[in-house]
């Protein structure tokens, strides 16, 4: 048999992946690396799997991915500083037939939107919350949030986080779990492959709970922010394995009951 | 038997040479190139073509979608 030729197996029928359709031709701002590209993907990719497109509502919020709504292609409202769940209790009350995602950094959802993260999940609103955990506030030049690990440094913790000074980081996921509102609670990473798609996996069943109404879910990313870690990309994903995982472990932490 | 071959098309003039996807690779199909694109990246590239298996983690993890893969059954 011939050997098979680079143009004989570029050919459509054997596409085995591409990116989202939904994805725009834009290029992405976020520099080299970043888990927030790869997050935009996966949640475009269950978008148009779950062909979501034309009844999709996200909020995005103040961060890094402030400009969102130039890489998906899905309709777009832009939340005050934090105020992203708050919105989206809004939009999914006044168009339920809606899906209602919003896409939080840990600035915005663990600090500045820490009040109104709680009492949307403990109303209990049917709504997807992405959240971002990067450990750091990447936009403004990587200062302490309050997700920075013990001992991490950043701008404004330059010998790292001292707890007696400036308290321990907060596990966002496993406060919203204790509360009776939410549906589904987990925390997956988008460092490797195997995590993406378990990524994916969890979006698709929060899009599934939300259509039945169950719940809010609430999805946590453990990502990497090489610029702010003062890191490459691949020495982040690596500190971020050996660091984060331990303090912020990957998996379900509150699943719903089978119907 | 069955054997399966994998080919890569990448948008070299988006990559901004992360080197995710160099990592992710099993069979180390890609690399980073010695040359660099308009942006000043050196972009990944297939450097052994011919290993690849069309598994798509490099695609899958890229944050910038700039690999395309391919996959057919051969033999």
């Amino acid at each position: 048999m011939a050997e098979i030729t680079f143009n004989d197996i570029i050919k459509p029928e054997n596409l085995t992946y591409k990116k989202s359709k939904l994805m725009t031709d834009n290029v992405m701002h976020y520099c080299p690396g970043c888990g927030h590209g790869t997050a935009h993907q996966v949640l475009a990719e269950v978008l148009e799997e779950e062909n979501l497109q034309e009844r999709t509502v996200g909020i995005t919020p103040v961060g890094c991915s402030v400009l969102m709504y130039n890489y998906i292609d899905v309709d777009f409202q832009e939340a005050a500083h934090g105020r992203a769940p708050a919105l989206a209790t809004a939009v999914k009350r006044l168009m339920p037939d809606k899906f209602v995602f919003t896409y939080q950094g840990d600035g915005d959802l663990a600090a500045i939107g820490t009040a109104e993260t709680i009492h949307t999940c403990n109303r209990g609103e049917n709504i997807l919350i992405l959240f971002i955990n990067n450990g750091i506030y990447g936009m403004t030049g990587g200062q302490m949030a309050p997700t920075t690990l013990e001992g991490m440094k950043s701008s404004t913790s330059p010998y790292g986080r001292d707890i007696s000074m400036m308290g321990s980081p907060i596990k966002m996921a496993d406060i919203v779990a204790m509360l009776p509102g939410t549906c589904y609670v987990t925390r997956q990473s988008v460092n490797t492959a195997g995590g993406v798609r378990k990524l994916k996996k969890a979006i698709k069943k929060a899009v599934q709970y939300q259509n039945e109404k169950r719940g809010t879910c609430f999805i946590e990313v453990v990502s990497n922010c090489p610029s702010g870690w003062k890191m490459t990309p691949v020495e982040s994903n690596k500190w971020m394995e050996e660091n984060m995982f331990l303090f912020y472990p990957l998996g379900d932490i509150k699943v719903p009951a089978e119907k | 038997m069955a054997k399966i071959k994998g080919a890569v098309v990448i948008d070299q003039e988006r990559c901004k040479g992360c080197e995710v996807c160099v990592v992710t690779c099993p069979p180390q199909t890609l690399a980073l190139a010695a040359d660099v694109n308009s942006k000043g990246y050196h972009f990944s590239y297939a450097a052994n073509p011919e290993t690849c298996i069309g598994c798509s983690n490099c695609a899958v993890v890229c944050p910038d979608g700039v690999i395309t893969v391919y996959k057919v059954k051969i033999g």
